[in-house]
């Protein structure tokens, strides 16, 4: 059956997101003074064909690690969208 | 001896690159990414441009490129390898230098001429080079943020061969146009044959162009080739 993820890819804590501390910074300027920090990402909405969620899940996480992601500076999540 | 350059589709610098090698006195000529075995090469260049439009990620498809996989394993035996600009991009996201380039500090594409300041002469770009010794070199870039979480040991090791600098050799925050850790702006890997830097010295190579500090980067590397014939 046809399953759908969302994959979310973030900067890995501790390295510079300029894009995130850049709207962080424009947050505050606007007067939400208890914004403490953005972090920017992407996400993919991923259709794919897979007999079990596990199936799905172990295809994605092989996808994430050779070329959604960059293991070298970036995390990344699975969920399934309903 | 000819050094492959390989064009990628979105790869613009190619014909800059091949011109400054001719000048440095070396052979040089274009492979189109779909080649699958550059055995023979004297060495390799990945030159700066938007290869697969830097979807994605820089460089993040262009690594699978079908070129890739003889570029990976030539300049794992040692093949005097170098990447320029998108082409550094290329070589971190392919492993084959660590680290990755993130967006600008100030989130700008920047095109200017930025001075740096050589850190290490033993690597293929910059043996000619002397330590100290600052050149001016245009840079042109959005992803020229140089990153990575194993820093202290890239530092440790030696591996960096270039910062920005202000004209007269200072390093520090403000000289550092585009934010890179440490104003990184060009590495080597440990064994010394793979660099990639962010400016691009080829443009930077005869006095109608501006400068032609470039050039003591582009001759260390024709130095360098391998004496494989083509």
């Amino acid at each position: 059956m046809t399953r759908t993820y969302r994959v979310t890819v973030t900067r890995k804590p501790g390295l510079s997101d300029p894009e995130g501390a850049t709207t962080s910074k424009a947050l505050n300027d606007l007067g939400f003074d208890q914004v403490e920090s953005v972090s920017f990402g992407r996400t993919l909405t991923i259709d794919i064909e897979a007999p079990s969620d596990e199936e799905a899940r172990a295809q994605l996480e092989a996808m994430c690690g050779m070329l959604l992601a960059n293991p070298v500076i970036e995390d990344h999540t699975i969920e399934s969208v309903p | 001896m000819t050094v492959a350059v390989v064009v990628f589709p979105g790869t613009n610098c190619e014909h800059d690159i091949v011109h400054a090698l001719h000048l440095a006195g070396a052979d040089a000529e274009l492979v189109w990414h779909t080649e699958t075995d550059l055995t023979g090469a004297s060495g390799i260049v990945l030159p700066g441009g938007f290869a697969h439009g830097d979807y994605l990620r820089t460089g993040a498809i262009a690594r699978f490129s079908p070129v890739m996989d003889s570029v990976g394993q030539l300049a794992s035996n040692g093949l005097p390898t170098i990447g320029i600009c998108n082409g550094f991009q290329i070589l971190c996201e392919a492993g084959l230098l660590p680290g990755a380039l993130v967006a600008n500090r100030d989130l700008k594409f920047i095109c200017k001429p930025v001075h740096v300041r050589v850190e290490s002469t033993d690597s293929v770009l910059t043996r000619g080079a002397k330590v100290g010794q600052v050149l001016e070199i245009p840079l042109n870039s959005y992803e020229g943020n140089y990153i990575a979480r194993d820093i202290d040991a890239i530092e440790t090791e030696g591996d960096v061969i270039l910062r920005y600098s202000t004209a007269d050799g200072k390093v520090d925050a403000s000289a550092s146009p585009n934010g890179s850790m440490n104003s990184i702006a060009g590495i080597t890997n440990h064994a010394r044959n793979i660099a990639g830097l962010m400016p691009h010295p080829e443009r930077a190579c005869e006095p109608i162009l501006g400068s032609s500090d470039g050039m003591v980067l582009i001759e260390g590397f024709v130095a360098s080739l391998s004496a494989v014939p083509a």
